[in-house]
C-alpha cells in the first residue's frame, strides 16, 4: 500500500527548484530589476511562516486563527535587541524564535483544553491581547511601532546590508528549516501528530500523549514564526502593530489554505503567490484585496484543497 | 470618585452592550443553527451603516435612514444567504473562515469604491444632539440614552421572538438540533434565510445607531465583530441568553475597566508602573474574561446544546 504520510520530493526537482532560488538574485541583477530581490526575501520569510502555520493547521489539524502574535513576538523582540545594541543576528534571531515559542507555549498550553470553534476563537483571542499590549505599552512604541536603526550583524563575512546577501541567508535558513521539518514529518512524532489530526481519540487510546504532542508542534510552529518576525523585522527597517493585527493571522491562514494545507510546500506556495498577486496588483490598482478576495473565495469554494491540488490534477 | 461618574460610564457600557447584543444575536444563532462561522458579519455591520449615512442625507431624517438600512442590508443579508452561504454550512469551519474572511476584502473594497476611503459622516437628529437631564445634577448625552431605549427595544423584541413565537420555537428547535428540527418538520432552508437576514437587520440597527457616535469608515465591521465573537463565546454559541448576558458583560466591563482601571493603577501602583500597566490591563481585560471562561467552562455560560 502506498504510505500516504511519507513525504518524497524528487531529488532532482529539488535540486534545480534550490539552484534556481540560488540563481535568482544574479538573474534580477542580469536584468536590472534588483527591487525584487527584497520581495523575494518577503516571500521566503512568509513562506516559512506559512510553513509553521501549515504544520499546526495542517498536519496537525488545530485550527489556530492568532499565528499573526507569533510572528509580532519575535519581531518585537528582535527589534528591541537591535535598538539595545545586541546587533549580532546571532542573537537577536533567536531569542525572537525563543519569544515566539515560550508566547506559544502560553498560549497553546491554555486553548489546546478547548475544541473546534472554541480553539479558533481562543486563540484569535490571545493574539488580540498580544495586539492590545504592544499597542498601548508606550516602550514599544504604540500605535507608531519602533524603527530598527540597521540590520544586524552575523559575521562569516557576510554583510546583512546587502540585500542580496539577506537573500541568501534567508533562502540558507529556509532550506535547512524545511529539511528539518521533512525529516520531522517523516518520523514517528511527525506521523503521530497526523494521526491524532486523524482521530485523535484513537490515537489517546493507543497511548500517545495527544495534548503534549499537539503543544510541542505548536510551540515549534510559534519558534519558527517568531524567526520569521525577527527577520521581517530586520529587513524592513522597523516593527509595528500591524503586524500582529488579526487580519494578518486572516492572511497567513489564506497562504496555507490557498497553496493547500497539509501539503508540503503548501505554505510557500501560497506565500509566493498572494504576495506575489498583491505586488502586481498593486501597480494597476488600489483595489487590489478586491481581486484577492474573489480568487480566495473561487479557490475556497471549488478547490478546498488548495492550488497544490489544482496543479496535481493537471499533472495527472 | 463622584457618583454621577460612575453612573454615566455604567450608562456607556450598557450602551455599548446593547449594541453588541444586536450583533451577537444574529451572530450566535447563525454560528448555533447553521454551524457555520461568519466573519462578514461585521461587514453588514459596516454596510448598514454606511446605507444609514446615504439615505439619511438624501432623504433628511434620520428615521427613515436606520429604516432604509434595515430593510436594504436584510435583502443583502438573504441574497448572500442564497448564493453563498448555503454551501458552506456542511463545509468546515476552516472553509468558513477563509470565505467569509474573502468577503471582508470583498466588501471592503467594494464600500472603498463606492464611497471612497475616507470616513463619511452620519449626523444625529439634531434634536438629540444635546445632554439632557434626567436627575437633577446629572447630565447625559440625550441621543445616548435614545441609543439605549432602542437597544433596549429591539433587544426584548428579539427576546420575545424568540422565546414565545412559532418562528422563534424553530430558531431554538433548530440551534438545539438541526437534524431532529427538520425532520419533525421545520423547513429549515427557509428558516436559515429568515435568520440570516434576520441577522443582517440588526446589524444595520447596531451600524445606524453607532454610525453617529463612531466614524462610518472602512475596517470599521472589524473591531467589533472580534467584540462580538467574545461575547458569544463567553455566553455559549447558539444561545440567544448567553449573548445577552455576555453582550452585558463584556459592555459593562470593557467601558469600565477603561474608565477605572488607570485611575485604581495609580492609587496602587509608583507612576512609572501605572501609566502604562493600567491602560494596557484595560484594553485586555475583557480578552483576559474570556480566556478565563473558556478555561473554566470550555463551552460557555450558556451552552445551547445539551
Amino acid at each position: 500500500m502506498r504510505d500516504s504520510f511519507h513525504i518524497s520530493l524528487s531529488p532532482g526537482a529539488t535540486a534545480a527548484a534550490v539552484a534556481a532560488l540560488v540563481l535568482l538574485p544574479i538573474a534580477l541583477n542580469a536584468v536590472d530589476q534588483s527591487f525584487y530581490i527584497v520581495l523575494a526575501t518577503r516571500i521566503l520569510i512568509f513562506g516559512l511562516i506559512a510553513t509553521s502555520l501549515n504544520l499546526v493547521i495542517g498536519y496537525a489539524g488545530m485550527i489556530s486563527f492568532g499565528h499573526a502574535a507569533f510572528v509580532g513576538a519575535g519581531a518585537y523582540t528582535a527589534a528591541l535587541l537591535i535598538r539595545g545594541g545586541f546587533d549580532s543576528a546571532w542573537i537577536a534571531w533567536p531569542s525572537g524564535a525563543l519569544a515566539g515559542a515560550l508566547l506559544a507555549l502560553v498560549v497553546g498550553a491554555v486553548s489546546l483544553r478547548t475544541r473546534g470553534v472554541y480553539f479558533i476563537m481562543i486563540t484569535l483571542a490571545f493574539a488580540q491581547m498580544v495586539y492590545y499590549v504592544i499597542v498601548s505599552l508606550k516602550i514599544l512604541g504604540g500605535d507608531d511601532g519602533l524603527n530598527v536603526p540597521h540590520r544586524p550583524v552575523i559575521g562569516l563575512g557576510v554583510d546583512l546590508r546587502s540585500d542580496a546577501h539577506f537573500y541568501y541567508v534567508v533562502l540558507a535558513i529556509f532550506v535547512l528549516l524545511l529539511a528539518v521539518l521533512r525529516r520531522f514529518l517523516n518520523a514517528g512524532m511527525g506521523r503521530a501528530i497526523q494521526g491524532i489530526r486523524d482521530n485523535e481519540t484513537r490515537m489517546e487510546a493507543i497511548g500517545f500523549a495527544t495534548y503534549r504532542l499537539k503543544l510541542s508542534c505548536f510551540v515549534a510552529a510559534g519558534a519558527v514564526a517568531g524567526l520569521g518576525g525577527g527577520m521581517i523585522a530586520a529587513l524592513n527597517g522597523f516593527v509595528s502593530p500591524s503586524l500582529l493585527q488579526w487580519q494578518q493571522s486572516g492572511l497567513l491562514m489564506v497562504m496555507v489554505i490557498l497553496g493547500g494545507a497539509g501539503r508540503f510546500l503548501g505554505g510557500m506556495l501560497g506565500a509566493a503567490v498572494l504576495l506575489g498577486a498583491d505586488e502586481i496588483l498593486s501597480d494597476y490598482t488600489t483595489h487590489g484585496s478586491l481581486g484577492v478576495g474573489i480568487v480566495l473565495l473561487l479557490v475556497v469554494l471549488v478547490s478546498p484543497q488548495g492550488l497544490s491540488s489544482l496543479v496535481r490534477r493537471q499533472l495527472g | 470618585m463622584p457618583l454621577a461618574l460612575i453612573v454615566e460610564q455604567l450608562l456607556n457600557g450598557l450602551q455599548l452592550g446593547l449594541m453588541l447584543f444586536l450583533l451577537a444575536a444574529g451572530l450566535t444563532l447563525v454560528f448555533g443553527i447553521m454551524d457555520t462561522i461568519n466573519l462578514a458579519h461585521g461587514s453588514l455591520y459596516m454596510i448598514g451603516a454606511y446605507l444609514a449615512a446615504t439615505v439619511t442625507e438624501a432623504a433628511g431624517s434620520f428615521l427613515i435612514g436606520i429604516l432604509a438600512a434595515v430593510i436594504g442590508t436584510a435583502a443583502i443579508g438573504a441574497a448572500l444567504e442564497i448564493a453563498l452561504f448555503r454551501s458552506l454550512y456542511r463545509r468546515s469551519h476552516l472553509t468558513q473562515v477563509l470565505a467569509t474572511f474573502a468577503l471582508i476584502l470583498i466588501a471592503n473594497e467594494l464600500v472603498r469604491i463606492v464611497w471612497g476611503s475616507q470616513p463619511i459622516s452620519l449626523n444625529m437628529p439634531a434634536s438629540l444632539s444635546g445632554p439632557i437631564e434626567p436627575v437633577a445634577g446629572f447630565r447625559y448625552p440625550a441621543y445616548r440614552l435614545v441609543v439605549i431605549v432602542a437597544g433596549i427595544a429591539v433587544g426584548l423584541l428579539l427576546y420575545v421572538g424568540v422565546t414565545n413565537t412559532r418562528v422563534g420555537m424553530w430558531v431554538r428547535a433548530a440551534a438545539s438540533d438541526r437534524e431532529m428540527a427538520s425532520a419533525m418538520g421545520v423547513r429549515t432552508s427557509r428558516l436559515f434565510t429568515f435568520v440570516f437576514a434576520a441577522g443582517a437587520g440588526l446589524c444595520a440597527v447596531a451600524g445606524a445607531l453607532l454610525g453617529p457616535l463612531l466614524a462610518v469608515q472602512v475596517g470599521m465591521g472589524e473591531n467589533i465583530l472580534i467584540l462580538a465573537f467574545v461575547v458569544i463565546v463567553i455566553g455559549g454559541i447558539g444561545s440567544v441568553r448567553g449573548a445577552l448576558v455576555g453582550s452585558l458583560l463584556i459592555g459593562i466591563v470593557d467601558t469600565a475597566g477603561r474608565a477605572f482601571l488607570p485611575a485604581l493603577f495609580r492609587v496602587l501602583f509608583p507612576p512609572a508602573i501605572s501609566s502604562e500597566a493600567g491602560p494596557a490591563l484595560a484594553s485586555i481585560l475583557i480578552y483576559v474574561l474570556m480566556a478565563s471562561v473558556l478555561f473554566f467552562r470550555p463551552r460557555g455560560l450558556f451552552p445551547a446544546r445539551g
